[in-house]
């Protein structure tokens, strides 16, 4: 059925086979195997069957959709999204978050483990993907670097792996011990899973709440300096590089972190990282009327900063968009701004803040795009997806490249609405969202 | 007074313009010459309720203006965070909206955090006058501050004004900073490094480390109250060298022109940051800053709460 706004999200029904779909007309791209022309995509069996100039040779669909003017695309995956789930269902439940990502274009989202209880032991991993099992789209834990995040103690990684978990993270904080931190490097070495590492050095970020810039000096707010963040990217990518593990810088926002990864990357490293849409739309001189919605952390930062995110995601420094979906309650946000909570949301624009100030304006392709939200994160977390090779899970996004829409989160399907988007025009917006060759989300 | 001001409410004298500040001050001056009549009060403001919501602790600010509303004829309500439904754990927004159902007509506010005085605005439509924010502004002293220098020297244009002390940790220093600059004054701010913001480009100051060349040439030397508990965070190792590189004593005042005057928002730690020598001295115009600051917020809320004419 159809919502008040036209919009269909379905539950997935798993024991329901899903029928054969023809997807015809679109421009299919697709990064992991050079494909970027006009193909016929045909599913069944919740897999690829062919990506080929026209549907194989006796297939019936039970469905076709007419994909002209439309990228056909690998499933979305968002890396990094808060969904609340246990603990904080006020703001968000896997439920709702997961709907808010099928409509957001999204097949599957890594979600991060500052839950409560935190997401630091088999049980609680086993917890939330039992609690995603009748989900719109896949749901991947990352569970806790340490017990309950407090830096102190390893978590159970390899109990963790085997229930589920695809990367490690102590999110919203860093480990504060460099010796904790190179044993969990050293220790997930046998799980070939990344660290996702929020990078801050908390001793210079204590009661800050915004950038320290001549922003912060004038608005009268103690800043987080650029510095708190780059000591611990580089600090991480040492210690990852000389004990041989994986590691995952999560929302970069620096110039200097840029530069920094950009020469480990040079040197060989394998590092891997991310930034996130709101840092390549504002900057902390947005700051002015002590905008709520704007207040996360890493924080927005200067316009330098913000060039040199964009010019990260265009050389290749920076690998991935993820959006750190981080749901708030209103009585969190509608506060004086030292009081507010930290944290923006972004499954339902991502996508389209991506395709409107990245690739509109020509500075990544749609294939680069592709690779940097699907192809690269699926990579990252080894899901075994972003990409439309035959047998391949069929998760796909149609994208509607030339929508025009305004941002009202009133509509959105998730349960908050401290967007910091709301009211500006976009461009483009994912049409329909394919989980395992079902439609779960048809924009009306 | 027929001319009003152009701002609705007084959030920081960041973007006020010239003629507003000369407005306040010139009714400042009025409001002074009331004050020194046997009736000091004036109808002007009868009727209007004003709440005075203080979230810090505050002694002169908030005595000031209760003074100016009572002089003014207003009904003064006061409300302090200590006693009242924030200890419950009521949101600000919530206070100020049932403050506003009894139907007040301003506020003046004090708050911790920056930015308070403008997130009022979006609560409610009464008016609202920052009593200090966080490290932002407080500019009823900026100008209660140029109140003084004016009336001390006769103009404002020209002069040139050090401020001496926690540069960073002090809405003091900013409100002047804009309001003085704004008056065609030259702000020079000057403490140790850790006393100064990282990134000053936004501020329109001179900023410098070092205390001779701040009151080289200076008119005015305003010091500022250092903290102690700054020193257990480390922005400075002692007293001792505080007071010897950044103190104000009789030999460092005796070495500049005698017109010089010497001013202190308050409270003073005496034989910190001003030696007591000093601060009673005849350049120490410290009283004349807390008279002058029941008439500037007489003039403001007058200005603002569109009482009737002073007389």
């Amino acid at each position: 059925m159809p919502d008040k706004y036209g919009h269909v999200a379905f539950p997935v029904e798993p024991r329901e086979a899903p029928p054969p779909l023809l997807i015809t007309g679109g421009r299919v791209i697709d990064p992991s195997r050079n494909i970027d022309e006009t193909r016929v995509v045909a599913v069944a069996d919740g897999k690829i069957v062919s990506v080929d100039t026209a549907a194989p040779k006796g297939f019936t669909a039970k469905r076709t959709i007419d994909a002209a003017g439309m990228w056909v695309v690998p499933g979305l995956v968002d890396m990094h999204v808060h969904l609340r789930e246990p603990g904080r269902e006020d703001k968000e439940t896997i439920a709702t978050g997961t709907q808010a990502a099928a409509a957001g274009g999204f097949t599957a989202v890594a979600c991060m483990p500052n839950t409560a209880p935190a997401l630091d032991e088999e049980s609680k991993i086993r917890y939330v993907v039992q609690r995603s099992e009748c989900c719109p789209c896949r749901v991947y834990p990352i569970g806790a670097i340490t017990e309950n995040l407090d830096g102190e103690k390893l978590a159970p990684f390899g109990e963790m792996v085997g229930a589920g978990a695809r990367a490690f993270s102590d999110d919203g904080k860093s480990v504060r011990s460099s010796y904790m931190m190179r044993n969990a490097f050293n220790y997930s070495k046998s799980f070939n899973v990344p660290l996702i590492c929020h990078c801050e050095d908390h001793g210079l970020t204590e009661n800050c709440h915004m950038n320290e810039s001549a922003m912060s000096t004038r608005l009268g707010m103690r800043g987080i300096p650029s510095i708190a963040e780059e000591i611990i990217v580089e600090r991480d990518i040492r210690i990852a590089e000389y004990t041989g593990a994986r590691v995952h810088i999560a929302h970069v926002t620096t110039e200097g972190a840029v530069r920094i990864i950009r020469a480990a990357k040079k040197r060989g490293s394998t590092v891997t990282c991310e930034t996130c849409p709101h840092y390549l739309v504002f900057t902390d001189e947005d700051l002015a009327t002590y905008d709520t919605n704007k207040k996360m952390n890493p924080p927005l930062r200067t316009p330098r900063d913000r060039r040199a995110v964009i010019e990260g995601l265009a050389d290749g420094t920076i690998d991935v968009i993820a959006s750190d979906h981080a749901p708030h309650c209103a009585e969190e946000k509608d506060v004086e701004f030292a009081a507010a909570a930290f944290g923006v949301i972004g499954l339902e624009t991502s996508l389209a803040v991506a395709l409107t100030y990245l690739v509109a304006p020509g500075i990544l392709t749609p294939a680069d795009l592709v690779l940097k939200m699907s192809t690269a994160p699926s990579r990252i977390l080894n899901l075994g997806g972003g990409s439309l090779a035959p047998s391949s899970p069929a998760d796909i996004t149609i994208i509607d490249p030339s929508v025009k829409w305004v941002v009202d989160s009133s509509r959105f399907f998730s349960k908050s609405r401290n967007t910091p988007f709301e009211g500006m025009e976009m461009t483009g917006a994912a049409r329909y969202t394919i989980v395992g060759g079902r439609v779960v989300f048809e924009r009306g | 007074m027929s001319a009003s001001l152009a701002i609705k409410h007084l959030l920081g004298l960041e973007g006020v313009s010239k003629e507003d500040i000369t407005l306040i001050l010139d009714t400042a001056d009025s409001f002074y010459e009331v004050l020194q009549r046997e009736i000091k009060v004036v109808p002007t403001l009868r009727g209007k309720t004003i709440v005075n919501l203080f979230y810090e602790p505050s002694t002169r600010t908030r005595l000031s203006f209760e003074l100016a509303e009572k002089r003014l004829s207003g009904s003064p309500l006061n409300f302090s965070a200590s006693t009242s439904s924030v200890q419950k754990g009521e949101s600000l927004k919530d206070t100020v909206r049932n403050i506003a159902a009894m139907k007040i007509d301003m506020i003046v506010v004090r708050h911790g955090a920056a930015g308070v005085p403008y997130f009022l605005t979006q609560c409610t439509d009464a008016v609202i006058v920052n009593a200090g924010d966080g490290l932002h502004e407080h500019p009823t002293q900026a100008l209660l501050d140029m109140m003084t220098i004016r009336r001390h020297f006769g103009r404002l244009e020209g002069m040139k004004v050090a401020i001496i002390g926690d540069i960073w940790h002090s809405r003091v220093a900013r409100s002047n900073a804009w309001g003085m600059t704004t008056m065609g004054m030259e702000v020079t701010l000057c403490g140790p490094p850790t006393f100064l913001p990282q990134h000053t480009e936004s501020i329109p100051a001179r900023f410098t480390d070092n205390m001779d060349e701040a009151v080289q040439g200076a008119n005015v030397i305003m010091m500022l109250r250092v903290q102690f508990e700054r020193q257990g965070a480390g922005l400075f190792p002692s007293i001792r060298e505080y007071r010897q590189r950044y103190g104000l004593d009789k030999e460092k005042l005796d070495r500049l022109p005698r017109d010089v005057i010497v001013m202190h928002p308050g409270p003073i730690n005496r034989g910190i940051e001003l030696a007591s020598n000093v601060a009673d001295c005849g350049q120490s115009v410290i009283l004349d800053q807390v008279t002058n600051g029941v008439a500037v917020r007489m003039a403001v809320l007058y200005l603002l709460g569109g009482g009737e004419n002073a007389g």
